[in-house]
């Protein structure tokens, strides 16, 4: 037992010892502990909240756009969407059976959904399909039971009741592009629509409103628990536009089937009523997800169904032009109202020969007769006597060869040339003969529909400075913010001058002769003027010339004529411009200037001028 | 039959029941209470399906503590080597035809339970040395010769487990295994040069790793490395512990529990919900009571008239401790991640099991502190 005895006093020893060592180890604990829990507490709560919240952002409600009376043009729908979370709907190939049962689901959409079923987290809902019918709706919901996983989600979309007949103003909205992202969170959502043109994009920022957000308990897995926090945005400011979409429909009625455009303008304030452009686009379609086919119709159609032709078509003005020439001309003093010029039918220039439209001639031309009947040969020698400079400044202050500000995108500046512009791009010295084709508005110079009715506006308001524009003002929740509306300013031309041009568009629709005689508005008080315009898209050979000219319908419709119109009312005390362009139509008289009076027979229908309204400070 | 003595029996039934440490039993309800709690917690505030078993095990589990505690110590010491070669077989076993699991092969399927070899080697191991340093005199223990059965020993089953792999458990068997070593007399600077040793082997080690297991060690070092892969379950595990701040969340409100960012919170991660749930307060209350334990155990070592028992009393103490140290420093960050559980807290019946069956042989110790026990077994005082 001695034996034992030593070995049991090791024994304590060594358990002592031990025990020491394991009371350190505890102690090594604790410390941590105390290091973890009391020195870092704060540092290691802040770390839990992060993983724990999770903030996310709120889309807003996109703002309304409404034309001049209200009458809403770009709404947002309830967009009915069926989602299938995968973690839940095990296994996915049987539940999309099960739902393709119930709502019809293509192969390609389904190839889709098992794509992103496998790419992605099995928590993360897939967009199954979106705009469901009521009826589709109520099919899934009555068979839940059978589809687990599947769930009806409703968002918000964006719709255009109008469709077409307003798209090339309103523009559209879709998915954010990478370029676009600036510093708005909003755009980094999944699903936000961005406006990508027309009035939506111009002001993409007031109707995209400022994002709320939402402080929310997330798990490990990001599937949300609860909502700790909620901040409301701010929802997108609504938009009111000049136009009056009843007018607008009827323009794009009347325009359909052509690829052509039509504005009409309060040629005092410079509300645009109507602005059309043809063949249109359906907006919707963008929002839904266009096809890789869808646009490439579009894009190939050769009657650029996306360009806003209103804004972006640039077309020679044609006779249109002869208001500016015969402005031109009186204000240099070259002619009298009472100059008469002979028209044989042509005009010798050196070698060269003019022709006029009509092969036998005019006979003795005044001004009014030179508008009325549209004389070339008038045209051409008062061109000549005026001077391509003269006349191109005269067009510039009419609005034509330059950019106006109308907030639609898009806008093109057109060309009025000169002497300079001339030496500059092509080279070489403008001749005579340049500035008389320019005289009758053919050659280089290019025009926008929307600069041709600024153009008119301009010559019937007495003379001011009229800019266009398409939004009166946004209203958003405070109230009213009614946009600068000041006066424009006067363009500096006698307003006797602008009268007799006046008078000479007068008859080209009222007077028995005038070119656009079949268009006149017979209604008493809602006469129109106007002026026709034709413009050649094809150079006509002498050789042709001695043949005799085709007719225009029997051309190729790329080579056929631009029928133009310009065009104001009521004809004595003006109030509304309106301007026609189509493309490859034939003649202004015959295709152009019944658009043009039906466009403005029924705005003043719709906005009966008012006395106090027409009066506008002269000189 | 009377080479330790075993015919004479001096205690009745009655008696040894009585003669058991109930405050100790009754610590062990404490603890185990804890654990229910916690696992009433980490299930979202419900016994099922956690909270309510483990409280069947821990019965069930009583029941046989109570059960081994009465059998004579010297049963043990008698079948100290049987039992031994059985687990080693049983090890041995699922290194053939073991079912996998979790990725490493430890358990085996009688049908009714699962056996985990590698738990019953602990103990296993605790008898077979304690009886071989019981019967080697004290001027063998440290001749060569005598040391080459005990290193055996250990060193067997630790190859084994870690073969299969299993990293935490071979470590702790090679540490009880140092430990009983260690109160047997083994010389210190043996110690040292089995140290320098270990520290050569490691690249040969390093082989025998898994490449998880490999990837836990080299997370350990770095692990913001790789945040969401390896090195997730010790960031989350420090970031509920730190956040648990001095008084915790409050019971069933660590966010980092229960929205799961905290993995196997109902396992081996139960010690940083029971931090994040209950702070720093918590936490020391929980080590205070395996303290309390471990100060009774060595108690009770100490107290014990016979060398067997006082082995037991060590080896069953020190395996206790390793569970308890290897669990909470992992937890935080101290240690490497290896898959030990924290006794009595953690779900899982083998963890349970080897514990409370610890503890019976702890208890059987105490019960029979007075019955001396001869190095061949012979009673030399009566």
């Amino acid at each position: 037992m001695q034996r034992d005895g030593d070995r049991q006093k090791l024994f304590t020893r060594r358990t002592a010892l031990l025990a020491g060592g394991k009371l350190v180890l505890l102690s090594t604990l604790v410390g941590r502990m105390y290091h973890l829990q009391v020195l870092e507490s704060e540092r290691y709560a802040t770390l839990a909240d992060e993983n724990r919240i999770n903030i996310r952002l709120l889309s807003p409600p996109r703002g309304r756009i409404v034309d001049r009376f209200g009458v809403p043009v770009a709404v947002n729908q309830q967009n009915h969407r069926v989602v299938l979370v995968p973690k839940d709907a095990e296994p996915i190939k049987a539940t999309l059976d099960a739902l393709g049962a119930i709502i019809n689901i293509g192969e390609a959409e389904r190839r889709r959904i098992l794509r992103e079923a496998g790419r992605r987290r099995s928590f993360i809902p897939i967009t199954v399909r979106e705009n469901l019918s009521w009826e589709e709706v109520a099919r899934i919901e009555v068979n839940t039971p059978d589809l687990p996983g599947v769930m009806i989600d409703v968002g918000r979309s964006r719709h255009y009741p109008h469709g077409e007949s307003i798209a090339s103003v309103l523009g559209y909205v879709a998915a954010v592009s990478e370029e676009e992202i600036d510093g708005d969170p909003l755009l980094q959502l999944p699903g936000f629509r961005i406006g990508k043109t027309g009035i939506e994009k111009v002001y993409d920022r007031a109707l995209r409103g400022t994002g709320g957000s939402s402080q929310v308990e997330v798990n490990a897995v990001g599937r949300v628990i609860k909502e700790i926090e909620r901040q409301e945005g701010q929802p997108g400011t609504e938009v009111t536009l000049t136009l009056d979409m009843e007018l607008q429909e009827l323009a794009s009625r009347r325009l359909a089937g052509e690829s052509a455009a039509a504005v009409v303008l309060d040629v005092h304030t410079g509300d645009v009523l109507a602005m059309v452009s043809t063949p249109g686009f359906d907006p919707n379609a963008f929002n839904r997800g266009l096809g890789a086919e869808q646009w490439k119709a579009l894009i190939s159609n050769p009657r650029a169904p996306l360009v806003n032709k209103a804004v972006a078509g640039q077309y020679a003005p044609g006779s249109t032009f002869k208001m500016v020439v015969a402005l031109a001309a009186l204000e240099k003093g070259v002619i009298t109202p009472a100059s008469r010029i002979f028209c044989s039918g042509s005009l010798k220039v050196g070698k060269a020969e003019f022709h006029c439209w009509k092969r036998g001639g005019h006979g003795d031309v005044d001004l009014t007769k030179g508008i009325t009947q549209s004389c070339d040969v008038y045209f051409y020698e008062i061109a000549r006597r005026t001077g391509i400079d003269r006349i191109a400044a005269m067009a510039r202050k009419f609005g034509l060869g330059q950019v106006l500000g109308v907030d639609v995108p898009g806008e093109v500046a057109g060309l009025v040339p000169t002497r300079e512009w001339k030496q500059a791009t092509i080279g070489g010295t403008w001749h005579l003969g340049e500035t008389l084709i320019a005289g009758i508005g053919q050659g280089p110079i290019l025009v926008t529909p929307l600069q041709l009715a600024v153009m008119t506006a301009r010559i019937v308001n007495g003379g001011f400075a009229v800019e266009p524009h398409v939004t009166r003002d946004i209203v958003d929740r405070k109230g009213a913010l009614p946009r600068d509306r000041g006066g424009f300013e006067s363009l500096g031309v006698s307003p006797r001058h602008l009268d007799l041009v006046r008078r000479g568009t007068d008859g080209v629709v009222n007077d028995p002769l005038g070119t656009a005689r079949r268009a006149h508005i017979a209604e008493p008080g809602f006469e129109m003027g106007g002026k026709t315009g034709t413009v050649q898209v094809r150079r006509i050979t002498k050789a042709e010339r001695e043949k005799g000219v085709r007719k225009n319908e029997d051309l190729p419709w790329k080579e056929r004529d631009h029928a133009v119109f310009v065009g104001y009312a009521p004809v004595h005390a003006p109030r509304y411009a309106a301007a026609v362009v189509v493309e490859h139509g034939g003649g202004g008289s015959k295709v152009a200037a019944p658009i043009a009076h039906d466009l403005l027979l029924a705005t003043q229908r719709r906005h009966p001028v008012q006395a106090a309204a027409v009066v506008r400070g002269g000189g | 039959m009377d080479e330790f003595g075993l015919n004479r029996s001096e205690m009745t039934l009655r008696q040894k029941v009585w003669h058991i440490h109930w405050m100790f039993v009754l610590l062990l309800c404490a603890t185990a209470g804890i654990g229910f709690a916690m696992l009433y917690s980490a299930a979202g505030g419900n016994f099922d399906p956690w909270a309510s078993r483990q409280m069947i095990r821990f019965s069930a589990g009583l029941a046989m503590l109570v059960a081994v505690a009465v059998i004579d110590v010297r049963l043990w010491l008698r079948y100290a080597y049987a039992i031994y070669f059985l687990a080693l077989a049983l090890l041995t076993a699922v290194e053939v035809g073991g079912s996998v699991g979790m990725g490493a092969q430890r358990w085996i399927d009688l049908g009714v339970i699962t056996i985990q070899p590698s738990e019953v080697m602990k103990l296993a191991l605790v008898l077979a040395l304690a009886r071989f340093f019981h019967v080697t005199r004290i001027e063998d223990v440290n001749r060569f010769v005598y040391m080459i059965p005990p290193l055996v020993m250990v060193v067997a089953p630790a190859a084994l487990v870690l073969r299969q792999p299993d990293l935490g458990t071979a470590l702790m068997l090679m540490m009880v295994g140092g430990a009983m070593f260690f109160v047997a007399g083994i010389r210190l600077w043996k110690f040292a040069a089995v140290g320098v040793a270990g520290l050569a082997s490691v690249p040969v080690v390093w082989q025998f790793l898994r490449e998880y297991q490999q990837q836990r060690v080299l997370t350990f070092f770095n692990p913001e490395s790789d945040p969401l892969g390896a090195g997730y379950h010790i960031i989350q595990s420090k970031i509920a512990l730190g956040s648990g701040g001095l008084f915790g969340r409050g019971f069933q409100q660590g966010t980092q529990s229960s929205l799961n960012f905290l993995p196997e919170k109902q396992t081996d991660f139960i010690f940083t919900m029971l931090a994040e749930e209950w702070g720093l307060v918590g936490g020391l209350t929980l080590l205070g009571l395996y303290l309390l334990l471990l100060v009774y155990g060595i108690a009770i070592s100490l107290r014990c008239r016979n060398h067997f028992g006082r082995l037991v009393g060590v080896g069953v103490t020190t395996t206790f401790f390793l569970y308890v140290f290897i669990n909470i420093a992992m937890v935080m960050g101290l240690i490497p991640i290896v898959g030990v559980p924290l006794p009595l807290i953690s779900y899982g019946g083998t963890a349970m099991l080897v514990v409370l069956l610890g503890f019976g042989l702890l208890m059987g110790v105490y019960v029979h502190r007075d019955v001396a026990i001869g190095r061949r077994g012979v009673d030399e005082e009566p």
